[in-house]
């Protein structure tokens, strides 16, 4: 549609330059050709065939049509975004160092591993497994979509490759089929994909190795059961015709044999557990579950030689089979929620610029830097290593890291510490600590630990689940010898029955199940929670403490109000258009149709505003200070409106004379009162503290509370709020009960860490994102509410798993108590209950449909 | 019915040969991601590509 839009426009263009559509009239805008985005008109080209919105897709699309991969837009049905490039040159990816950390060899190639952003579809995984056509020397790329990690093989060229005057490595010579990592970096960056070195942790390789190990065992069991249970076939249908003495051996043998391998080798994780729980005097599920399949193979075994009795193969290495899928579904599930809420791109950044001994700084990955090694840090950038101050003098933020948030002085002698960042003036850091030594590092780890730690109410899933454990046990020894008057056949199959079809599923088993699920549910859904507690805190009533910005307003300046002349906008956006100032954006977002005036001798002066010359008059957009005093009534009039609403003045003069009066501030969210209301009827309270003026914050409690219908909203609302003030609140309202903090300033750290649940929204600083429990993806209160539903259907969820296993448990037992169940049908009914309560619990929806 | 004793342990070494290319595949990694192949799977064989203006030979990845 688009194409032939703009086709038909661009033709008209060239036969007659038709004139360009008035100011300020909306016609239908075109649409990228590569992410399909509304272009604004000034960014049309007028006689170009095809539009986009930027660079990036401008130059992904002509990559794409270059090497015939058009194929992409195909695939992309209904996912196309805008392209990601940040047009960096990877130069440190050359450097030995990288190759040394983070790549291997095999032969003449090199295999890296890059973690990739903007990933988000099929198309993209097309797209980059692509990359040895786009790239000559690349010989295979294959992408893990779960984990966005691209796993690149090349042929290394060996020496830097020869640059070009941009930057970028020169193409290969031909025939040459080398390359290098930086080369493979810039294409992927201008694909849309960012890339960043990948290792993995020790602790990722050794999840790896566990889930292997358990798939492995997992496989074999399966075998076995099959083979072992179509053997026991035979025997059940020869039971009811008749069959030879000889061939009842032959099967039974069989059936015993093909079960081996489960029972021996597979069973083992059951074994070691059991063990384990000896050991530490601790019940474990796979106590009596050992005891069980260790009795049946035993009784089996003994049976198989003297040619009588039963042999249980089949259903004890079926049994094994369904346990082990069912505890290798419970580890994936658990890595996966894990690498969701880990996800987030490091704190400290990748590269440090190294100063050898003739002070020529060199980009190198942080990581290798040494202890001793001289690195420089230029104002803006963030600290990659934990060290101490060589020479310079500047100040430093290290709000997210300490909670202060005023930046403190850095000087010769001054420790500093990765992930925080240098405000003023160049520093030459010593390094003492680099990578995952520095303190932000051990940071994360200990969050990572904490979040580890059980939901309370798994913590007395795993008592109760011990008592009931040693209760079968005992029962199960009770049976044996109640029923040893009619036979030790009968005894020990009402032992091993018992043993087997009991089962703390719903306590051991569904609880972390369930929050894991839960978990995993919420991270796609676009919440990352840090462990089951913050999610079982989250189901309960709490205050619920607001930081205005962001959640119960949109967080961004936008013009509200417009007193006095209207037709200044072409003046105005003029002198604000090359301003990065949040106003300045606010102004031109709201003047995106209007065409600026021509602007010259423009000058913006510092708290005062911005002034140039248009059509020979001095126009001036600023403060109330830059306009000449007194004002016009109704100026006056208006700026006391403004103050009333709490809003930003900003005048715009013609000659000394005020002309306009505009009213900046940052517009409520419209939904945020209905919704509010919601919280309130489910019965949470709700407070309001903000760093903002008190005039803004009641202005916002006002409309709000009008807005919801109800009598009064929040408990408590209080502006002029810093980050201690809000720290003690949060400090003294959790003695009282529950609180939850919502918040996204780097300010809140320290708050959203003391609270019951740290609740850090979208679009605030890294720092929310590791102190709080919980990073809400979207902004706004409407995910809040969905936030705490869904945590309220986790719990309820956790209590039908035990309800339903109680029930379970007391039905099976009696009727094996009773005799009435064999161990074949324990074998088949206890893997079944564990499977409805499993899959009860992953597909049960707890957080949000796909919006 | 004295087939049985050949056919049977002739079926289990079939049985055993795909245990064992099971065994090799979770080895060496192949059966690490689950995922994605399922979004290959609806991939198209693109065409081949054009010839390149430098003489280097296309490295093809499938």
């Amino acid at each position: 549609m688009a194409t032939a839009e703009s086709s038909r426009s661009s033709a008209a263009a060239r036969t007659s330059a038709p004139p360009p559509p008035p100011l300020g009239v909306r016609r239908s805008s075109p649409r990228c050709e590569h992410c399909d985005q509304a272009i604004p008109i000034e960014r049309c080209d007028a006689v170009a065939e095809q539009q986009f919105c930027c660079d990036g897709c401008r130059i992904v699309y002509a990559m794409l049509k270059q090497h015939a991969l058009a194929g992409y837009y195909d695939h992309a049905v209904g996912a196309k975004r805008p392209a990601l490039a940040t047009g960096r040159d990877y130069a440190e990816f050359d450097d030995p160092s990288f190759l040394s950390l983070y790549a291997s060899k095999r032969g003449d190639e090199q295999t890296i591993e890059l973690l990739l952003e903007g990933v988000h579809c099929a198309a993209c995984v097309w797209l980059v497994e692509k990359l040895p056509e786009l790239v000559p020397g690349v010989t295979e790329c294959r992408l893990d979509y779960a984990r966005r990690l691209a796993h690149v093989s090349f042929r290394d060229g060996g020496d830097q490759p020869t640059r070009n005057a941009d930057g970028r490595a020169a193409a290969p010579a031909p025939g040459a089929a080398m390359t290098h990592p930086s080369a493979i970096a810039q294409t992927l960056d201008r694909l849309g994909y960012p890339p960043h070195p990948h290792r993995d942790g020790e602790r990722a390789r050794l999840q790896r190795r566990e889930e292997r190990d358990l798939l492995t065992r997992l496989g074999v069991a399966g075998a076995s059961a099959g083979n072992s249970m179509l053997f026991a076939l035979a025997l059940y249908s020869g039971g009811f015709a008749d069959m030879e003495a000889g061939q009842m051996r032959y099967f039974r043998a069989l059936s015993t044999i093909a079960a081996l391998p489960a029972v021996f080798w597979s069973a083992q994780v059951f074994y070691r557990g059991a063990l384990g729980a000896v050991r530490a005097r601790r019940p474990h599920m796979d106590l009596p579950l050992s005891i069980g399949i260790l009795l049946g193979v035993t009784w089996g075994l003994a049976n198989l030689l003297r040619g009588v009795g039963e042999v249980y193969f089949d259903s004890l290495s079926t049994l094994v089979f369904v346990l082990l899928s069912a505890r290798f579904l419970q580890v994936r599930q658990q890595a996966h929620a894990e690498r969701a809420a880990g996800s987030a791109l490091a704190l400290a950044p990748r590269t440090a610029r190294q100063l050898d001994s003739a002070d020529t700084a060199r980009l190198v990955p942080a990581e290798s830097v040494q202890r001793g090694a001289r690195v420089e840090v230029l104002a803006g950038d963030v600290f990659p290593v934990d060290g101490v101050v060589e020479s310079g003098d500047s100040r430093v933020d290290t709000s997210w890291l300490t909670g202060e948030s005023a930046a403190s002085h850095a000087r010769a002698g001054s420790a500093v510490f990765a992930g925080t960042t240098n405000l003023m003036g160049r520093l030459v850091v010593a390094a003492e600590q680099s990578g995952a030594e520095t303190r932000a590092a051990r940071l994360w780890r200990d969050m990572e630990r904490a979040s580890a730690r059980r939901a309370p109410i798994a913590s007395v899933a795993d008592r109760a689940s011990a008592y009931f454990l040693i209760g079968i046990v005992l029962l199960a020894g009770v049976a044996f010898f109640a029923w040893l008057h009619a036979g030790v056949g009968v005894a020990v199959q009402v032992a091993i029955a018992l043993l087997v079809v009991t089962c703390p599923c719903g306590l051991a088993l569904a609880t972390p199940l369930t929050v894991s699920a839960a978990l995993g549910q919420a991270a796609r859904a676009g919440w990352l929670i840090k462990g089951g507690a913050a999610l079982e805190a989250l189901a309960r009533p709490a205050l619920i403490v607001f930081d205005k910005t962001g959640t119960l307003t949109f967080g961004q300046l936008s013009l509200m109000r417009w007193f006095g002349d209207a037709s200044l906008g072409p003046q105005i956006k003029a002198l604000e258009a090359a301003s990065s100032h949040p106003i300045a954006r606010a102004l031109v977002l709201a003047l995106a149709d209007v065409k600026p005036a021509l602007a010259t001798d423009v000058v913006q002066r510092l708290g005062r505003g911005i002034e140039g010359r248009i059509d020979g008059h001095a126009v001036c957009v600023g403060a109330v200070l830059s306009v000449q005093q007194p004002l016009p009534a109704w100026a006056e009039t208006a700026l006391a409106e403004l103050a009333s609403e709490g809003l930003t003045p900003v005048l715009v003069s013609v000659d000394g004379l005020v002309r306009t009066v505009l009213g900046l501030g940052d517009p409520i969210r419209p939904e945020a009162a209905v919704l509010l209301a919601q919280l309130r009827e489910r019965g949470h309270r709700l407070a309001l503290l903000s760093g903002d003026r008190a005039s803004v914050v009641d202005h916002v409690v006002c409309e709000l509370t009008r807005a919801s219908g109800r009598e009064s909203l929040f408990a408590t609302a209080e502006g002029d709020v810093g980050p201690e003030g809000k720290l003690a609140f949060i400090e003294a309202a959790r003695t009282r009960g529950n609180v939850f903090m919502v918040g996204d300033g780097v300010n809140d750290a320290a708050a959203l860490a003391a609270a019951s649940v740290g609740i850090a929204v979208h679009g605030g600083a890294e720092a929310s994102l590791e102190a709080a429990h919980v990073f809400a993806t979207r902004p706004g209160v409407k995910p809040l509410l969905e936030l705490v539903d869904g945590a309220r259907r986790a719990l309820h969820v956790i209590y039908l798993n035990l309800g339903f296993s109680l029930v379970y448990n007391v039905v099976a037992a009696s009727l094996c108590l009773a005799g009435a169940v064999t161990p074949l049908w324990a074998a088949i009914i206890m893997p079944l209950s564990s499977l409805t309560v499993v899959s009860h619990s992953y597909h049960r929806r707890m957080f949000g449909k796909r919006s | 019915m004295s087939v049985l004793f050949v056919a049977i342990p002739a079926a289990l070494a079939v049985a055993l040969s795909g245990v064992i290319a099971f065994l090799w595949a979770a080895r060496t990694g192949q059966l690490d991601d689950l995922e994605t192949p399922a979004l290959r799977m609806l991939h198209d064989e693109s065409s081949p590509p054009p010839p390149k203006r430098e003489s280097a030979p296309a490295a093809t990845g499938s």
